[in-house]
Parts: structure tokens; sequence; C-alpha cells
């Protein structure tokens, strides 16, 4: 099961992972049309691009936008679990040793004492986010089985893989379901929400451009 | 495919349809034609497999569903905390389904929709800067206020209202003949005091052309005369066209896109025609968003700009000040806690922000920002139009609970709103929740602050 689940699998898996966002991206940008968004994008692309750094940058910043600021606990864990989920898969020693040996290319990799920190902070956060879709009214009604689906395949994804990096006696298990779950991830990421991996970066750009050409940017910056 | 004598998929376009549907006492009938009317649900479709591209689609999609857009939205807060208020909520449950079911909804299904567009959303676009998508959530309701109107389902004051822009070019019945009459007989009533005033008409190559909203030409004719005051005092070049003067769209309120276009184009018309430098509009938030803001892109500008450079009259205020072409006598300054309401349509949604605080530095002693401010101000309550639909009162006045708690936060009973819909709400307010406040446009505060150059003065 493992040999499989990192062999050709994994391949394919990370394949319709690029090839599928990629896709995405590209669609999206071509689907824009300045007269349905009524933003005259191509006009005033240097007020564009300048709405589009800014509304990306201080969006990616913890506490950068008065959203981030007005939902304090809800940030700290939002932070903590996306910071996890981006940096231990690509810099943990056991994955930059996959990357080094299929690709044949140099790929540095963070200390284990801090991968195990980020993944443990990312865990907990997760938790934290689950119950916060549970307990509160305003998120609840708005919760779907697929949100669950989602929650529970990234918990079982950081739980399965920091419960493997401590070689317990059902270490084969453990490590199987985590690739089993990174393989998911990667299958269904073009084709779920997952797909703000990438997306979340083209609806940022768009409504900074939105605001950067047609509401105030060219008077003012908005203050995000 | 039955359709109502008023309560139709036709937009108004005789004197006739117009007033048949004033004839109605507060829309009885048309609600009650409404409940029988046919969705189209083809027609539907295809309209949003033509219009629905990838920046809607994927913001329907993408909504990862967090709730952060709860507490941005003033509604879901006077609610109670109304999970039914959540943005995310409201705009997936009546646009995300019409989508999901390709257009085949029941006609009750429709008339939740509207109730829902028009009531639970002024289009304040503020849940738009909470979300970390940025899904502007304003932006949807504009777009599904669009489909409903194309059905049929709309608000009757709106239909009226689009019937207006659509017969008139104004959102009130008022014709060049009696706009022209208006702006003579205001300076003759004025001339006493202000000698030489003028209200130049369709003067070509100006400095400025002043527009406004055709309340002001129907209802309260002195907000015209005291810009004309201003205008003159601070020695503009300015001028007034007798046709093209209004920049509101109610049919924006009702999203009547052809309707929009009609209005906006009569507006740019007027500024083609007289080639001034530039344009200055009335204190109107949504007059300016239609006309500066959206309005290219309704006419099919590929700049996204109006024909002339366009100014609120906030920027004009703050620009005269800062330049001295008006002069403040510092003894008159408001001595009063006053605090100043941010209008979403020119502030959040144009850039506007600096303006207010520039003139509140002239013109107050006291001036307390309400919390929050600037782009991230609360809708004042009765936006989008919210103000205008009776269906919708008790709605309204509920919704007005949150501007009252944060003006009565800032300790002042004195309110600047610099926009007619604010203004109006803000005045509701007052007279439904008695909290002693009063309320002004800038125009008449700054005629009584003013140093007015000796030979602008009546002679003795």
């Amino acid at each position: 099961m493992y040999e499989i689940l990192t062999g050709p699998l994994l391949w394919i898996a990370f394949a319709v992972f690029f090839v599928g966002l990629t896709t995405r991206v590209v669609l999206y940008f071509m689907g824009l049309d300045w007269r349905l968004d009524r933003v005259a994008y191509k006009p005033h692309m240097n007020y564009g691009i300048k709405g589009a750094f800014r509304s990306v940058y201080r969006w990616l910043l913890p506490f950068g936008t008065y959203s981030w600021r007005a939902k304090p606990i809800f940030t700290i864990m939002f932070f903590a679990f996306h910071i996890g989920l981006v940096i231990v898969p690509l810099f943990l020693e056991g994955h930059a040793v996959m990357i080094r040996n299929g690709l044949g290319i140099d790929w540095p990799a963070i200390p284990q004492v801090l991968a195990d920190v980020l993944a443990i902070a990312a865990f907990l956060a997760g938790l934290g986010i689950a119950l916060r879709r549970l307990l509160l009214p305003e998120v609840r009604i708005l919760t779907d089985i697929k949100d669950v689906m989602l929650l529970v395949l990234i918990l079982t994804l950081l739980g399965s893989g920091i419960i493997a990096t401590y070689h317990t006696a059902n270490y084969s298990f453990w490590i199987t379901l985590h690739v089993l779950c990174g393989v998911i991830v990667l299958l269904t990421a073009p084709f779920t929400k997952l797909s703000h991996i990438a997306l979340f970066f083209c609806t940022r750009i768009q409504i900074g451009m939105d605001f950067g050409i047609k509401r105030g940017g060219m008077k003012s910056n908005f203050d995000w | 495919m039955p359709e109502g004598t008023i309560c139709n998929k036709r937009p108004v376009a005789t004197r006739e349809d117009l007033d048949a549907l004033l004839a109605d006492s507060n829309g009885k009938k048309y609600y009650a034609e409404m409940e029988q009317l046919d969705v189209d649900a083809e027609k539907l479709w295809a309209t949003i497999q033509k219009t629905m591209k990838s920046r809607t689609k994927t913001w329907l999609d993408i909504c990862a569903h967090c709730g952060l857009c709860a507490d941005s939205c003033f509604l879901y807060s006077v609610n109670g905390r109304d999970p039914k208020q959540v943005p995310s909520y409201k705009i997936q449950s009546t646009l995300g389904e019409i989508v999901k079911k390709k257009g085949n909804v029941t006609n009750e299904f429709m008339r939740m929709c509207m109730d829902t567009a028009w009531s639970k959303c002024t289009c304040c676009n503020r849940c738009g800067s909470f979300c970390p998508y940025g899904i502007d959530m304003g932006v949807m309701f504009g777009y599904l206020r669009g489909l409903l109107h194309s059905q049929g389902f709309v608000p009757w004051e709106l239909k009226i209202g689009s019937g207006m822009h659509r017969l008139f070019r104004a959102q009130m019945d008022v014709t060049v003949e009696e706009f022209v009459d208006t702006c003579e007989w205001m300076v003759d009533e004025a001339l006493e005091e202000w000698p030489c005033l003028e209200i130049p008409i369709d003067k070509e190559d100006a400095d400025i052309v002043y527009m406004i909203n055709a309340r002001e030409a129907k209802h309260y004719p002195e907000d015209i005369v005291e810009a004309a005051i201003l205008f003159h005092v601070a020695g503009e070049n300015w001028t007034m066209p007798s046709e093209g003067w209004e920049m509101t769209s109610l049919s924006m309120f009702a999203g009547d896109w052809e309707a929009c276009k009609m209005q906006v184009e009569t507006v740019y018309g007027a500024m083609e025609r007289l080639r001034p430098k530039r344009m200055v509009a009335t204190e109107c938030g949504h007059a300016y968003r239609a006309t500066v803001i959206e309005g290219p892109y309704w006419v099919g500008r590929p700049d996204g700009q109006p024909p002339v450079e366009c100014l609120h009259y906030v920027e004009w205020v703050a620009e005269a000040l800062e330049t001295g072409k008006l002069v403040i006598d510092p003894t008159k300054k408001i001595k009063e806690p006053v605090t100043l309401q941010d209008s979403c349509n020119y502030v959040r949604n144009a850039g506007l922000r600096d303006c207010g605080r520039i003139i509140m530095k002239h013109i107050a002693e006291d001036f307390r920002e309400m919390a929050p401010n600037k782009e991230h101000n609360y809708c004042c309550g009765g936006g989008g139009g919210f103000n205008g639909i009776g269906r919708y009162r008790k709605q309204r006045n509920v919704a007005l609970k949150m501007k009252r708690e944060q003006i009565l936060d800032t300790g002042a009973k004195f309110v600047i709103a610099p926009c007619h819909n604010c203004w109006d709400a803000i005045r509701d307010l007052e007279e439904e929740f008695e909290i002693g406040i009063r309320w002004s446009f800038l125009k008449p505060i700054l005629i009584k602050m003013l140093v007015v150059p000796e030979h602008l003065l009546p002679q003795e």
C-alpha cells in the first residue's frame, strides 16, 4: 500500500494538483470581464497592480487587516493552521528527502523541532477551527458536509503525520494513512474548496484591482 | 405566463404605465399581482450563463463558510445576531440556490429573494472588506437585484423610481422648464441678501458643471441656491445644465441596468455638450457612485472614467477650504461636539475618506470620530434603496439602531451627513428613537461660517 501510494500514484497526484490548479488560475483570469465586473483592468494596470499587491500583502500578514484585528483568536488559529500546512509539507526533513531522491534536486529542510512545533500548532488550531464551526451559530448555519469532511481530512493528515514522526508501534498504519490523506488532498485540491490554495490569490488580486482602479484607488489606498 | 397589469416583467415605458403604478396604494395591488407572477426559468438561466463569469462564480464557489462576514454586517448585529442575517448565508441561500437550480425556482422563492435582496442588504459592501477572499456580497446582491428586476420581482417604489428615470431622466417628474424656473425663482429670492448671485444655466466651457439630486429641484430648492452662494463666494466659474443635471439612480437600487444607462447617458451628454473642466456633484452618495464610479461601465466607456473629471461635494469643499477660496470665520466654527457620517458610496467605495477630515479641521472645534469610521464605517441604515421601500419600513427602522449607537457613543448631538440617504436615515432615526440629535448637510452650515468678501455683500 505504502509503495503504491508513494510511487506512481503520488506523482499522478502531484500532476493533478499542479496542472489542475494552474488550469483554474488561467481560467479564472481568462473569465474576468471588464464590462461584467465593471472594472477597467487594462487601461489602469498600474493602479490595478498596486491595489492587487496591497490586497494580497495585507491579508497575508497576521493582524494586517481590520478584519484580522477584529477577530484576534480566530486570526491566531487561522495563521497557525495555514503556516503549519504550508511550511511543514514543503520543508519537513522527511519530505525533503523524498523530493531530493525523487527529483534529484537539492531541497532545504527545517529543523525537526520547528517542524514538530508548527505541525502541532496547526493541528491544535485546526481543532479550534472545527470547534468554532460547531459552536458558533453564525458559522454553523453556513457549514455543510463538505466543510466537515475537509476539516476531517486535514486534521487526519496532520494528526497521522505527527504520530508517525514518533515511530510508534503502529508506524506503518499511521504513515500509510498520512500519505493516503496527502494524496487525497493533492488529487481533490483543484476540484474542491482546497482550490483556494491558488484561488485565494486570484480573488484577492481581483478585489484589490477593483478597489485600486475603480473604487477609490486613484484617490487613496484602501486601508484593508 | 401570468403577468400582472402593474407587476410584470416589462419596465415602465409610458406615462400610463407609471400612472397605473402610482394609482396603487402602498403597492397593495402590485404585491398581490406579484404572487401570481410566473418565473421565466429559461430566461433566468440564460441570463446567468451570459453574465455570471469567473468573478461571481468563484465567489459563490470558494466561500470557506468561515463566518468572518457575520460581524461585518450591521444588519446581522442589530437583528440579535440572527444567523440568517450572515451575509454569506443571505447570498448563498438566494443567488447560490438560483444558480444551483439553474433558474428553476418558484414564485415564492423569488419573493423571498426579493425580500432578502432589498431588506437584508443595503449593498454597503462592508462585508467585502472583511472576507479573506475579498468576496463582496454587496456586489453580488447588486447582481441578484438585476436578475430579480428582469423577472419583475422588484419592490413597488423602485419600479416607480426606475420608471421615472426612464420617462423623465430623473427620479422625479421634473421637466427642463420646471428645473430652469426653479433655479430662476430661487435666485430671485436670494438676490436681496446676495446681490449678483446667479445660477448660470448651460454655460459652455465653464470650470465647473454642478449636478444634483432631483429631490433638491423638487423638494429642497434651497439646497441649489446654497450651492450657488458657495460657488459665488468662492469665485468659481460654474454652470448647471438645463438637461442632464440629475445624478441619482433609483434604477441602480432597482437593478434596472438599462435605465441606469439611459440616465447616465443624459448626464454625460450634458458634460460633453458644455465641455466643463470638471464636474462637482452635490452631497449625495449613491448619485456619485452611479454617475462617477459605476456609470462609465453602464455606458461601456472602456477607461471606466466619466467624460470629465468628477468631484464629490466634499472634495470640492475640502479643496476650496485648503486653497482659501472659501474662508471660515474662526469665531463661527462649530463649538459643540460634532460627528461626521461617512457615506459608504463615496468613502468605502470611492476612496474619499480624507475630505471629510480636512473639512472638519476647518469648521469644527470638537470633532468626534464615529467608531468605526472611514472605509470601515457602518451604513447609515437606509442605503441601497432601503429608506424608500414601504414594505420594509419596520426592518429599516431596526437597521437604524447601529447608527444610533455609533452617534450616541461619540457624545455629539450634531451630525454632519453629506449624503441624502444618510441624511434621511439620520432624520428618521431621530424621529424613531428621539435621542436629541440634529443633523445637517454641509452647505447650510458652511454659509453661516463663511468670511464673505466685502464686494459680495449687499450695499447698505
